[in-house]
Parts: C-alpha cells; structure tokens; sequence
C-alpha cells in the first residue's frame, strides 16, 4: 500500500493503511490520537469534527487516500498551550458533562469564530444544529461560544 | 518542558493499566508538581495521601456526565479539610470496602452522602493523631485548613504529605462527628468540575479510548431479530478485507477480528451470515401496540388500591376515559458501546465506561469460572450512559471474544448496532378512568398499566413490577377512590432501565391525564394540582415556585402557552413549566422553567446542569424518540432515523433550586420525567388537541 503523507497538527505524518480507512480510524487506531471521537460514522453528529485546510469535516467518512499533502488539525493541535479561546470560554462556563462530543463542538466553533468572529444565536444554530449533545449541554455550548467570540476579539490568551 | 509534555511523559512511562481512570485536576496545576517518588499512603479507602502533599480520591462511582467525580470529591474533601487545589480523583478496581460500585437510579450522593463523609472525617482524624504524636501532644490542641495541621499552642505546622504515612499506619476513630451544614466551605458551593480541562483538550479517557499492548479490534454482527442465533456463515469476503484477522464465532453472533476498527466493522458488514430467527421472527411493535391496549380492559395485579374506584365510577357526575401510550426507546449515548478484555490463562482484565463494575465482575466470574483476586475491572469515563451501561452485555461479549482469542481485543459497536442490538426502554399502555364530583374535582383515579418488567425480569412481589408502575402507584394527589392495576406483558424486546425509568411513561401518562381532568372540570391546571397536593407541602412547595417564576396566569406573548407537571422521583420534587408555541403544525419549546427541591445540595452548578440535560433528554424523546420493529426488525439505525433534540430546538431552561438542608435527593434523573407533560399540556392549550401517544412527531401537522 502507498504511504499518504499529510500534515497532522502542524507535523508532517505519513501512513501506510488502506487507502480507503477513514481518516477517524487513521487518528485512533493507527496513530493514536483519541480526542476525535466516534459517534455515528455517516457525518450526521459531528462528535469526530476536524480542520481540513481550515475548514470543518466529518473525519469518520473522509477517506485518508484524499488526504495527500493536506493540512489536518484534531482538538490535540486546537492550541499549542490548550488555550484556544473557544476552549478557555469552555473552561469558564464549565460546558463539558459527559464531554465526548465536545471535541467535535469545539472544533466547529472554532473554525466558525474564523469566518464569523461575532455570530448571531441565529448563526450558531445554523451551524450547531449539526452537532449533537445526548447531555445536553446546548445552552452552556451557546454562552460558551459568546463568551470565546469576546475572548478572540480581546486577544484571546494564545 | 510545559505542563502537557510532563503529563504525556508520564502517561508513555506508566502501565496501561495504571492510566486506565487517571484524572487529573488541571494540567496547569500540574505544571508545579512533579510525580511523587514514592506511593503515596492509604489512609483509608477513598483517600491516598501523597509526601507531596497531591491527594489522591478513589471515585468508586463512575462518571457518564453526571458530576460525580467533583460532587463526591467535594463530600470527601469537606471533611477532610485538605487543600481542594491538590486534590486528584481516580476510579479504583473493584474493592469490597466500596460496597457496590455501580451508578443508577441518582443514587451517588444519596448513598455517598454519609460514608464519604465520615471517611473524610475519620482520615482526617488519623492524620491530626499522627501529627500530635510526632509533636507528643493532645489532638485536641492541633487545628487543620488546607491540607496543614497547626500545633495551637507553638503554630508549628506539619502538612499532610508529611505525617500521611503515619497516620496511614493508625486505628481509624470508631466514630466521628460530622459538620452542621452552616460549616460547609466545598458542599452547597458551585465548584468547578474537576475534570472539564481534560475535556475540552481531548484528553479524558473514555472506554473507547483504550490501548493496551498487542490489542486488537472487533466487531460484533448480531441477529438482527432478539433472540436469534447463528444457523451459518461464510466468512470469505469479510477476510478479504485488508486489516481483518480472522473471525470468532460466539453465544451472540460472529465477532470479526481486525488491525483496526474500520476494517472489523467493514468486515461484519461482509459476513454472510444465515440466521435461525426464532420465536421473535414476526414481531411487530404496532401488533404488540393493540394487545397492550388489549389487555388493560382486564383487571391486573394491584399496585395501589385506596377506596373502591370501579364501584365509585359508577356514581360520579362525571366520567373521563383516556388511553395512553409510549413506544420503546434505545439509550443512544454519545459514546458507542465498547469494551476492551484480556483474558489469560490466570487473569481476566476487563477496561469499560460502564455503570456498573460490580455487575462486570460477576459476569467475569461467570465467564472465566476464575477467582474475584484474578479478576480487575478498569473503570474509564463514560460518554454517556442513560441507564445503558447499567447492562454488563457488551462486556460479557468482549470477554467472550478475549477468551476465544488470549490476546486484548477491543469490541466496538457500531452506532447501527447500538440502536438495533441493544436493551430498551419498553413500550407500555395505559388506560384510564376517573371521575369528578358535581363541583368539579377528581374523586376517582383508577390507572390500568400494560408494560413490559423494567429489568427484563417478570413480575416482582405480588406481580407487581415496582419500576413498571412507578410514577403512577405513588402519585400524592389526594382523591378518595384512587386504584393502579398493573400487568407484566412480555414482547419481542429486551427491557431495562432508562434514565428515569418508570417515570419516563407514567409521568407524562398521568400528567397529561391531570390536565384532562382539570379540563373536564372546569379548573386551572395548577389550580387544580395545589388542591389536590395540599398534604405533600415539598411538592406543593416546587409547584408554586414553578408557576411564580413562569409568571402562571399572566399574558405571554401571542401564540405562546404554558403546560405544566410534577413529580416526586429518586429523592426529589420536581415542577416545570413549558412555554411552546405551535405554528403550522410545527412545535417550538421557547422555555422551561424549573423548579427543584432536591435536599441538600452538594454543587448547585452541576444540580442545574443535570435539570438542562435531563430536560433535553426528555424532550428528545417526548419529540422524535421511537424504536419500531417490523418482522422483528428495528426499523431505525442511526441518529438520520433515531434523531434527537438540537441545539436550534432547545429551550432556554431557568432552574430554581429550593434552599433545604433535608437529606439529599437524587439528581441526574430528576429532571426527565416533567418534561413530557409539560409540553403536552402547552400544546393542549395552544391547539386544543391533547397528545396521548408519544413521541409527539408529526401529529399536530
């Protein structure tokens, strides 16, 4: 099998799987990296949310063959110091329960807080509707997200 | 080096074994510390005491979201007195000293309340006695704050790292006295969770996260009807898949073995697999319907039985008739069922995010017939459990394939096999019929349930299921002739508990019903309720907060309405007020006002946590949940056909905790059973048509 090479938080990795593995499976079972988590495998939940060249996808139905040369970002590599300011707005209002979708919120609303630096609730729910949270954790996730948009404008503490 | 690269470090360098459950606290607390060299003391059960002054909690419950590992640490730590910035949890193996380590029915702090407690108090009263004896005092003259014993009489300090391994080697005090609650510093007060910074980094190790040396991964293909086994099966395409191993035929169906997940759920997918169905092969949810309905015309086995209703109903000016009706539920945590297992010759290891290690203990000695000292249970974080990871199932699969294989195997499910294999919340049927007198108030009540056991286990004392009739044996209402009947129906389904349990169909049955009579009576709904709940002045108590901080009887605005319900369950008294709107058929839950009288509380922050989450839940299920089965067959598979409530359709949810210094209630279940009701009852006012059968779906189009 060929080796595919991308860019994984920022270093180079290379992986010699089936090409057709889903680039989740990739992260978990051949590289170790379990923030990314499995909730569904059809895109609908969004628990394994990731950066592709900076835009959010599903890493449960992205095949690692597409991946060639691109650049990849999981919750590990969010922030080199865990300090992204969607992550310290997180902390602040305490938002995780059980936690384990909220890899894959986090990294929506990172790359929304990019394109949309002060969303409306209206823009929030646009985009979080595709997330799901069995705990619940909505109303937290929606002042969090307010909270992290003050803390990008401000500076944030990166 | 930074304060993640010190954790990693640590965690490359320790046993798997060891990691399994580790939480830490804060890594930027941790950028300070350093791993003690030496193991710290036990000074008792729940407490490790390290020189560094690091104390280590032993969370004998497990965590699916709950709190419990910041909640339970906080009843430790008040008593002990140490410094809550030093403070770390781990969930121990299984240890006969915790009694049943197991979470379910909001039992951690009821049944922590006293013992965690006293065994912070009694470690402390070690540690205060080791340091009076190294200053050759009386104990009566040492002070403690933080984590530090003063000497009174010099203001010589000594730490509890310093004097742990002593007081480690002490008696524990027969017994101890405990705070008044006016002394509590950590209970009462909205601490900080202890384990949201692993969270949010992508750190906490929840079951699925696990990775032990050689292990390997499966996936399980299961008969797609209950109670169908294995006639044959070709194995040649699945093997064909790059990554799978081989495949393992057990008691449940046919594991395939793989280098990694994708490829074992690829191959069970493969697998050509001919079923013997059995007896289940014809069962159909809307025939299992009707005779459910069916048999509520027959008398059942009394749960409750006040006055004589069936002669009463015969003088009464009024009479209501109603028929009501739930439909099976899956659980559906986020977090698919999974579970890692390393059986040896001499040792069966099990890791799992489960609800109930004590469970997966038995089930290991029943599987391996090996010792409990050959047996270690890894309790992870769960993502979620809902009363799912209460069944031992999936861990007794997993030790299944662990034994076919000798080496450590991982079994995922997918989430198609969690919603079709799985264990449910079973479909009941009630019928009703009451009576009111020539005023208007109930004075007949009688309740007639068809409901599958909750436990899977046929009928307990006297036939009575005491989970199947909760929510409608023990309403407080006072009405003269009240009578529940009950009978145990079996389906083609596997039945368990589902967070709230009996509450999750009675409630919504019985709320509903109040309303109808409120109706039918000419009364306001709360009206009503406060009439009737005069003798239960904690309920009574909720109902009037709820109603005040709704702002009950007073305008909304236009095409919004109100719905309210009660509930006593596990400990707590419950009110909520739901505001809807209804447009076109299509149904929005602007806001749910909530108020709880739940005892003592231990962390306000997490009490108002789990009232949001639970009413989410809830209103998941009131909404869109339903599990049908056509030829025995579950019809849904994944959350585009089993869909949830989203963050564009939840509520904005006000709690209201009534200050009590009672006993504590229960929590993570409390805030479920309303919701339902709540809404039925708004969507009653704003439409006028009353929802009798959930989920609610598409029947206001």
């Amino acid at each position: 099998m060929p080796n595919i090479t991308f860019n994984l938080n920022g270093k180079p990795q290379s992986v010699d799987v089936n090409p057709e593995t889903p680039l989740l499976w990739v992260l978990r079972d051949t590289l170790g990296l379990t923030g990314t988590k499995f909730g569904c495998g059809m895109a609908i939940c969004g628990a394994c949310t990731v950066h592709i060249n900076g835009t959010p996808m599903r890493a449960c139905s992205i095949q690692i063959a597409g991946l060639q040369g691109k650049n990849v970002t999981t919750i590990e590599g969010l922030s080199p110091n865990s300090l992204h300011p969607v992550q310290q707005a997180w902390i602040e209002r305490d938002v995780p329960q059980c936690g384990y979708c909220q890899s894959g919120q986090i990294m929506t609303v990172a790359a929304l807080l990019t394109k949309t630096p002060k969303p409306s609730d209206a823009d929030i729910d646009e985009v979080m509707r595709f997330n799901i949270c069995r705990c619940g954790t909505y109303q937290d996730i929606r002042a969090a997200i307010h909270r992290a948009a003050e803390l990008q404008t401000a500076g944030g503490a990166r | 080096m930074t304060a993640t690269a010190s954790r990693r470090g640590f965690l490359k360098t320790t046993a798997a074994a060891l990691v399994v459950g580790f939480c830490w606290p804060d890594s930027k607390e941790l950028a300070a510390q350093t791993v003690a060299s030496t193991m710290p003391a036990k000074v008792n059960a729940w407490i490790r005491i390290g020189a560094d002054d690091s104390v280590t909690l032993m969370i004998h419950k497990s965590e699916m979201g709950q709190g419990t590992v910041t909640s339970l640490s906080q009843l430790l730590a008040e008593e002990l007195e140490c410094d809550w910035k030093k403070v770390r949890t781990e969930f121990p193996g299984l240890d006969p000293a915790f009694g049943l380590q197991g979470v379910f029915g909001s039992q951690s702090i009821r049944t922590g309340w006293t013992p965690l407690r006293t065994a912070g108090a009694q470690a402390r009263d070690m540690l205060v006695r080791a340091a009076a004896q190294r200053w050759n005092i009386d104990k009566s003259l040492c002070r403690v704050s933080n984590g530090v014993i003063s000497n009174s009489a010099n203001n010589a300090k000594l730490t509890f790292g310093q004097v742990a391994e002593a007081a480690s080697k002490l008696t524990p005090p027969a017994s101890v006295a405990l705070k008044n609650p006016s002394q509590f510093t950590l209970i009462g007060k909205p601490i900080k969770r202890l384990d949201t910074h692993d969270k949010v980094t992508g750190r906490t190790q929840f079951g699925i996260d696990v990775r032990v040396p050689n292990m390997v991964y499966a996936a399980v293909a299961r008969c797609p009807v209950f109670g169908g086994k294995v006639a044959s099966f070709d194995a040649t395409k699945a093997k064909a898949i790059p990554g799978v191993k081989s495949t393992v035929q057990i008691s449940n169906g046919i594991a395939v073995i793989a280098d990694n997940t994708w490829a074992a759920f690829a191959g069970a997918k493969a697998l050509d697999i001919k079923w013997d169905e059995g007896a289940n092969a014809a069962f159909s949810t809307e025939s299992n319907r009707a005779a459910f309905a069916e048999q509520t015309k027959q008398p059942g086995a009394s749960a409750r039985k006040q006055g004589d209703g069936a002669a009463a109903l015969g003088t009464v000016a009024k009479k209501i008739d109603a028929l009501y009706e739930a439909p099976f539920l899956a659980h559906a945590p986020m977090e698919p069922l999974n579970c890692v297992a390393h059986v040896t010759s001499d040792k069966c290891e099990v890791w799992a995010s489960t609800q109930m290690q004590t469970g997966i203990g038995q089930v290991a000695r029943q599987l391996t017939g090996f010792s409990p000292d050959k047996i270690a249970v890894h309790t992870t974080y769960m993502g979620g459990g809902f009363g799912r990871r209460a069944g031992t199932d999936f861990a007794a699969e997993a030790i299944e394939v662990a034994k076919a294989i000798g080496i450590p195997v991982k079994v995922t499910w997918s989430r198609e096999n969690d919603i079709q294999n799985g264990i449910y919340r079973p479909a009941s049927v009630t019928r009703f019929a009451a009576g009111l007198d020539a005023d208007g108030w109930p004075t007949v009540f009688t309740a007639n349930i068809a409901c599958p056991p909750m436990g899977g286990f046929p009928g307990g004392r006297g036939g009575i299921d005491s989970t199947s009739v909760e929510g409608l044996a023990d309403l407080h209402y006072t009405i003269p002739h009240t009578q529940v009947d009950y009978h145990a129906v079996t389906g083609g389904v596997p039945t368990t508990y589902w967070r709230a349990v009996g509450y999750t169909q009675n409630t919504f049955f019985a709320e509903s019903f109040m309303d109808e009579l409120a109706t039918a009576g000419g009364k306001d709904p709360v009206e009503l309720r406060r009439k009737l709940l005069a003798g239960t002045p904690r309920l009574l108590g909720v109902l009037n907060l709820a109603a005040e901080k709704a702002g009950w009887g007073t305008p909304l605005p236009a095409g919004r309405f109100r719905g309210v319900a009660v509930v006593n369950n596990v400990g707590s008294y419950t009110a909520q007020v739901a505001e809807v709107s209804v447009t076109a058929g299509k149904l929005k839950v602007h806001r749910v006002v909530c108020a709880t009288d739940c005892g003592q509380v231990v962390n306000p922050a997490i009490v108002d946590q789990q009232i949001r989450s639970a009413i989410i839940f809830g209103l998941s299920a009131a909404m869109k949940g339903e599990i049908t089965i056509e030829k025995g067959r579950i019809q849904q598979a994944n959350f585009n056909s089993y869909d949830v409530v989203r963050m564009d359709e939840a509520p904005v949810v006000d709690v209201h905790i009534v200050p009590s210094t009672e006993a504590p209630g229960g929590m993570g279940e409390a805030g479920v059973p309303c919701i339902a009701p709540a809404v039925a009852n708004a969507i009653f006012a704003a439409t006028g048509k009353r929802i009798r059968r959930l989920p609610i779906a598409n029947q206001l189009a």
